[in-house]
């Protein structure tokens, strides 16, 4: 399940060639992205692809990984990014602690990771669509609540002023600092993931999706490796929400909605869940699309756009973008990004 | 047809080992009105290797499913060692020592042949939430190692289960039973469709078990469950109905009229 690196072991190699040709090509590229990419696509495109990106992967761990499939991703995320207008500072004259930021990310994570370990611990219990159906209405109930709360979420309007730290002289939320922000903890939670898939947990974590029985006979506590993965996956959509909150200064109920749940799913569903690469191939096509198809086909119609995108991808390939690459890829005979088996 | 009260094989195992493996006493499972198992009393001295014969649906496998728990009975209790395991969930018995295999196998087809192995080892080590690649020196993959060599996989080692044949995968179910430091396994039809080959290889690989390692195995065929056990209790209905030693239920006309004249014989 992971790209060149798939072989370990007794072969010698060193780390540029573990790393595979595929990540290198790809590590340069975003690299020098800022060259060439206007303010514009530096954050609105390329930002917003990465933390989506961020929470197509922490859906990928579960779904891909463990078998899960749930639509609360954007919840979790919203619990991070509420907490950091509520520890930190935001104009709204409601609580407002004025932590610093690395006191209150910390802690923002922390709240996210615990969150989706206890919506794990709930909907484990369930299989297939029921865990989709239980964690849409954790969604919806989410939802709902922080729109009529207005001692903790301040209703519906939320939170705004929320201001990203400046620190080493760098304005965090300048479109340079934030991309590279956004791509540091992108390939940090990618590598993460990649290298967890081979990990003692990893391999748990794949054998209980492919056999909960078996595993419980080769003496497995099944329930608590499933809610560690959702803790584990609360950790990378906890930190999509802290960068989330810095980038749009304001959080509020439609953040969380079932829409934004909706478009995780998709997200991570076009890219393909087979490797933690296809969530940000997903994020980007989503984003792009957001960003350019609105204004060629008008508000209406877009969703209409999104969902036959959405039907063709999953219609030619049911592994998404990941799966046409795997296809072409024996045509272009080339050593780099292999979906795993 | 009352269960006999034929323990005196177990009963001088007993004096040598001074513990019982396994003690059933009363154990009953219903599947709503269906009753596939009742009244099973039995004991099992450590390292005593046991077949277990009947017909289809006598009962077999959801004996195996009550003593590890995948099945829970709904009545009766079990003793692992002296130790009542009865309300146990299935991995804490499994921690134990208990393993068993599967009649349908029950694999990873996402996994290599060698990580289903090294999994069954840490499942009852620590480190089972390691967020670390397990090395090449693991202790675990070491155990993995030379199980997969004792059930004649090697060749197959980063082979994807999925694409194992039929008998390749009955030799992991087994490989899986063998992990980590077991007391005792239930083997449940381990030789069904095995070539003569393959099934002369699985008598090798139990005759080959370490004597302190008992089991009990379910076995249509006489010919096998002779070379690899020296008691044999026979069910039927969900009962069982008689024990002795493989020539006794060989001989025994109510056996012959039940079992061995059926499609089995
Ligand atoms: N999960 C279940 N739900 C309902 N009935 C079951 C279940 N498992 C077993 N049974 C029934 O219990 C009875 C005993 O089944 P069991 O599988 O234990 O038989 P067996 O002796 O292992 O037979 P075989 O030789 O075919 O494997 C059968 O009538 C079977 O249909
Ligand atoms: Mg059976």
């Amino acid at each position: 399940m992971s790209l060149a690196i798939a072989t370990d072991g007794t072969t010698q190699r060193n780390w540029l060639e573990k790393l595979g040709a595929g990540h290198v090509i790809l590590g340069v590229a975003l690299v020098l992205y800022p060259l060439v990419a206007s303010d514009f696509f530096l954050t609105q495109i390329g930002g917003y692809s990465l933390i989506f990106g961020m929470l197509g992967l922490s859906l990928m761990l579960l779904a891909g990984y463990g078998g899960m499939v749930s639509l609360a991703q954007i919840t979790v995320a919203g619990i991070s990014a509420y907490a950091i207008a509520i520890l930190g500072n935001n104009n709204s004259n409601i609580l407002g602690f004025g932590w610093p930021w690395w006191l209150a990310v910390p802690f923002a994570v922390l709240a996210a990771a615990v969150a989706s370990a206890l919506i794990g611990w709930i909907s484990v219990r369930t299989e297939g669509i029921y865990t989709i159906m239980i964690t849409l209405a954790i969604a919806t109930a989410t939802y709902y609540f922080a729109q009529q709360n207005y001692a903790i979420f301040n209703g519906h309007s939320g939170y705004a002023g929320i201001r990203a730290p400046a620190f080493w002289g760098i304005g965090w939320r300048d479109a340079k600092p934030f991309y590279y922000l956004c791509l540091g903890l992108a390939v940090l939670s990618y590598a993460a993931v990649l290298y967890g898939s081979r990990s003692t947990f990893g391999m748990t974590l794949q054998a209980i999706r492919d056999n909960p029985r078996r595993m419980r006979a080769l003496g497995y506590h099944v329930t608590a490796h499933k809610v560690f993965a959702w803790l584990l996956s609360g950790v990378i959509a906890g930190l999509a929400g802290v960068l989330l909150v810095w980038f749009n200064g304001r959080v509020s109920p439609g953040t969380i909605g079932v829409d934004a749940a909706i478009d995780v799913l998709i997200i991570a569903v076009i890219g393909g869940l087979r490797h933690p690469i296809g969530p940000f191939l997903g994020a980007l096509v989503v984003v792009l699309m957001q960003t350019f198809a609105i204004d060629i086909v008008g508000a209406e119609r877009f969703n209409t756009l999104i969902g036959m995108v959405f039907l063709i991808i999953v219609f030619v390939s049911p592994d998404g973008i990941l799966g046409l690459w795997g296809r072409i890829k024996p045509h272009l005979a080339q050593e780099s990004l292999r979906p795993g088996p | 047809m009352q269960p006999p009260v034929t323990e005196s094989l177990a009963a001088n195992r007993l004096q040598s080992t001074g513990a019982y493996a396994l003690e059933l006493d009363g154990v009953a499972r219903r599947f709503g009105a269906l009753v596939a198992l009742s009244g099973i009393t039995m004991r099992i001295a450590a390292g005593e290797r046991r077949a277990v014969l009947g017909s289809n649906g006598a009962g077999k496998t959801t004996l195996f499913n009550a003593v590890t728990g995948d099945f829970m009975p709904t009545s009766g209790r079990i003793r692992f060692f002296g130790e009542d395991i009865t309300d146990l969930p299935p991995h804490e018995r499994i921690r134990r020592g208990l393993r068993r295999t599967y009649q349908i196998s029950q694999l990873f087809k996402g996994l290599s042949v060698l990580d289903s192995i090294f999994l069954a080892c840490r499942g009852v080590s620590r480190r089972r939430f390691s967020l670390l690649r397990p090395a090449a020196s693991d202790v675990n993959m070491a155990q993995a190692e030379s199980i997969l060599n004792a059930v004649h996989l090697d060749t197959y080692r980063d082979t994807l289960v999925a694409t194992l044949s039929h008998g390749q995968q009955r030799q992991l179910e087994i490989a899986l039973a063998l992990a980590g430091a077991p007391r005792f396994i239930l083997f449940d039809e381990p030789a069904a469709g095995l070539s003569p080959t393959e099934r002369r290889d699985l008598v090798a690989i139990l005759n080959a078990l370490p004597k302190h390692i008992g089991y009990i195995i379910i076995e249509h065929d006489l010919d096998v469950a002779l070379r690899v056990s020296e008691y044999v209790s026979m069910m039927h209905n969900g009962r069982l109905f008689k024990e002795g030693t493989p020539r006794e239920i060989e001989a025994d006309p109510e056996v012959q009229e039940i079992y061995l004249g059926g499609k089995h014989g």
